[in-house]
């Protein structure tokens, strides 16, 4: 039997098939977005974290997503930019991981697969001018190496012991560079969530689509664990001493 | 058979005068020549079993299944041909995958088990092509509960308590009926089903085989799966030893 | 997202679905817009999708009837096929699937409400982009950014039935009066197990608010 058709009567399979109704459009801004993603390795593993905020323009309009998602024992996938998008994306991960659990071969995706197949994926899109708005970490433990890896809408794509998407490419990067990079393998889990903690925090003081409820992922060789939504202490006394703007 | 040899087996668009369709009812055939698969719906889950009768000691254990998967939640036991089996599996994942990507949601045995009929009937139409040598037993746990299908050549598709197919199919569908499905446990019901297996088997006619076991329960995620090794070990020394059990019962007969 | 056609009507709207205890209070503005003219001030903006299941629109009337019919349709063909009624969550991915597929092309975002056996009352939301978000109450259309901080404010998790629909009443009148591309009456839907019961609060006989 066919699927189900979805077509709204007036649209046209494939972007040839509209050229003679003017100019072939396409997603041309993310609408509902998610803001930065940090993550980087420790010891035990990776941390990822994001916030579970769904801004729309500058409206912090949905206040309970979930921007990590676990794809499979070994895998976290932490997401910015359109959330449209990423729910598609999702979709097609949960898919593949579905067609992997059928083959029930004894193998499982590592993730270094999951992330090629991302990377192949968005690079793909971005070639039939089409891209998914989004950028990407995913990071897990895979043969028991640690992967942390970075897709965006270009298919550009890079690996690296610590990684940040948006505004966390800006605030949190120089944080990690100075607190992890070079001491991966030294990083307790607690170090490791003062780290984090510290990123989220700045992100929190400094963009403006940050939001303080926020989830940490790790994945270590027990598996992943996607904490529940928490809350960051923050410090704002100093306020109290700044009066006027000037001599 | 009264019309056999007068042509009206020779093509599947083609009634006999005493309105048969030869070719499914050849097709059934296949199934009953394969090795015996089952299926059992309990309270807590459903188990598939299959006698999977190998040709060759040089086979690697495991290998070649004859239970498997379509999108996870669902379990494909079969007996008949196995390319055949391959090909409709391959239909049902598509089946699954498809309504999953329009409504976000499992598909229900109810409606895989009438799209595979569906699909598996369109096959009794035309002479250009051959029926399934296959029947399809569909195990899976919905919203409803257990749920049971078998799907036959001719594209019939029936839901069970209890089905059974293949060359054992008649002691098999014996020794269900005698079970009390509703009161069973999976963990139970993998046991009977292994000594139900192992009772159909004809050690005369086919020496090797193997046992597979699956099923879809609390202890699987409610998801698909071959049950553990150790649930399997145990499966198969409860049903060894009945089948001990059964013999020394017979030899008592004798000495009667 | 695709802009308004030059003199395509426009539901610049207020929508809102709360959930409460076995079911869900929808309710919406009734103005329809072309520029600044009012085309039509009775508009229906919460439209039958299934027996219990409502969808509020807002964005191009056009756009937003031919979607909420395209997911009518699939809804009966469920129901045939499935021998009962569909979840929300279902009607809530059809919508989303069209609104999704046909983002670059549709001017539409909607709200999908309504009871099910399963899961009794529940409230979703596709705005434009395709994307798809489960909450507990919902807002949109253009005047729901007038009353993002009264509706924080005043809705609490377990609210009653009446509760719920004193508050749909509220908000709205509330956005309505902000907002010039809302106005006209008050349409409200509760959706229970028991059915749909639909009310209307007259543009002369909103609640009391400061108008100085």
């Amino acid at each position: 039997m066919d699927p189900v058709s979805l077509e709204l009567p007036h649209t046209l399979r494939g972007p040839q098939a509209t050229a003679g109704y003017g100019p072939t459009t396409r997603t041309t801004q993310p609408i509902v977005t998610g803001t930065s993603v940090v993550a980087f390795k420790y010891k035990d593993g990776i941390m990822m974290a994001a916030d579970c905020l769904a801004s729309y323009g500058s409206l912090a309009r949905f206040r309970n997503e979930n921007r990590l998602m676990k794809v499979n024992e070994t895998t976290v996938l932490g997401v910015s930019g359109d959330m449209g998008d990423f729910q598609h994306m999702k979709h097609k991960l949960e898919d593949v991981m579905t067609h992997e659990y059928d083959m029930d071969d004894g193998q499982a995706l590592g993730t270094k697969s999951v992330y090629k197949c991302l990377s192949n994926i968005m690079y793909g899109r971005r070639t039939n001018i089409n891209p998914l708005w989004n950028s990407f970490i995913v990071g897990g433990v895979d043969g028991g190496e640690r992967v942390l890896g970075y897709v965006d809408l270009y298919g550009t794509t890079y690996m690296a012991d610590s990684l940040a998407t948006g505004f966390g490419k800006h605030l949190a990067v120089p944080i990690l560079r100075r607190r992890v990079e070079g001491r991966a393998d030294e990083i307790t889990e607690e170090e490791a969530v003062a780290i984090m903690d510290d990123c989220m925090r700045v992100l929190l003081y400094r963009d403006c689509r940050a939001f303080n409820k926020l989830r940490r992922a790790k994945v270590t060789a027990q598996g992943v664990e996607i904490s529940e939504p928490y809350s960051l202490a923050t410090n704002w006394s100093y306020a109290e001493s700044i009066v006027g703007y000037g001599v | 058979m009264t019309s056999i040899g007068t042509g009206y087996d020779l093509s599947v668009s083609t009634y006999s005068p005493d309105g048969r369709v030869f070719q499914v009812e050849y097709a059934q055939k296949a199934v009953d020549n394969s090795g015996t698969a089952i299926g059992l719906r309990v309270k807590d889950g459903v188990v598939l079993a299959v006698e999977k009768i190998k040709h060759s000691r040089l086979l690697v254990p495991q290998s070649n299944r004859r239970i498997m998967t379509a999108g996870k939640h669902i379990g494909v036991a079969s007996a008949g041909w196995m390319s055949d089996t391959r090909h409709l599996v391959k239909r049902a994942r598509d089946e699954a995958h498809n309504y999953h990507s329009v409504y976000k949601a499992d598909i229900p045995a109810k409606i895989i088990a009438e799209r595979m009929g569906m699909y598996v009937q369109a096959y009794t139409l035309y002479s250009s092509v051959r029926p399934f040598g296959v029947s399809t037993i569909l195990a899976c746990v919905d919203k409803d509960g257990p749920q049971l299908y078998m799907v036959e050549p001719s594209g019939q598709f029936v839901g069970y308590r209890g089905c059974a197919a293949g060359k054992g199919k008649q002691v098999a569908k014996t020794e269900i009926e005698k079970l009390k499905l509703e009161e069973l446990t999976v963990r139970e019901a993998v046991k009977e089903a292994a000594r139900i297996i192992y009772a159909a088997h004809d050690e005369a006619k086919d020496k090797l085989f193997e046992l597979e076991l699956s099923w879809v329960c609390a202890e699987s995620g409610m998801l698909h799966a071959h049950v553990p090794q150790d649930v399997l070990a145990d499966a198969i020394q409860h049903a060894e030893r009945s089948l001990d059990e059964d013999d020394d019962d017979e030899m008592e007969d004798e000495d009667l | 997202m695709a802009p308004l056609k030059p003199g395509e009507a426009n539901l610049g709207t207020t929508i809102m679905a709360v959930q409460f205890d076995g079911g869900v209070v929808v309710g919406a503005d009734s103005r329809t817009s072309t520029g600044t003219y009012v085309a039509n001030r009775v508009t229906d903006k919460l439209t039958k999708v299934h027996e219990r299941v409502y969808c509020c629109r807002s964005g191009s009337a056009a756009d937003t009837q031919a979607i909420a019919d395209i997911v009518s349709y699939h809804l009966d063909l469920y129901t045939a096929q499935h021998g009962e009624p569909p979840t929300v969550s279902v009607a809530a991915s059809l919508f989303q699937e069209i609104c999704y597929q046909n983002r670059d092309s549709l001017s539409a975002a909607i709200i999908v409400a309504g009871w099910d056996e399963q899961n009794g009352g529940s409230v979703y939301e596709v705005p434009i982009g395709g994307s798809l978000h489960k909450g507990e109450f919902a807002i949109g259309g253009s005047g729901s950014t007038y009353i993002y901080g009264y509706c924080d404010k005043t809705f609490r998790p377990g609210m009653s039935k009446d509760e719920c629909v004193e508050f749909v009443k509220n908000a709205v009148s509330l956005a309505m009066t902000r907002d010039g591309s809302s106005g006209g009456v008050i349409r409200l839907a509760v959706i229970t197990r028991e059915g749909v019961e639909r009310m209307v609060v007259f543009g002369d006989n909103l609640p009391p608010q400061y108008l100085g």
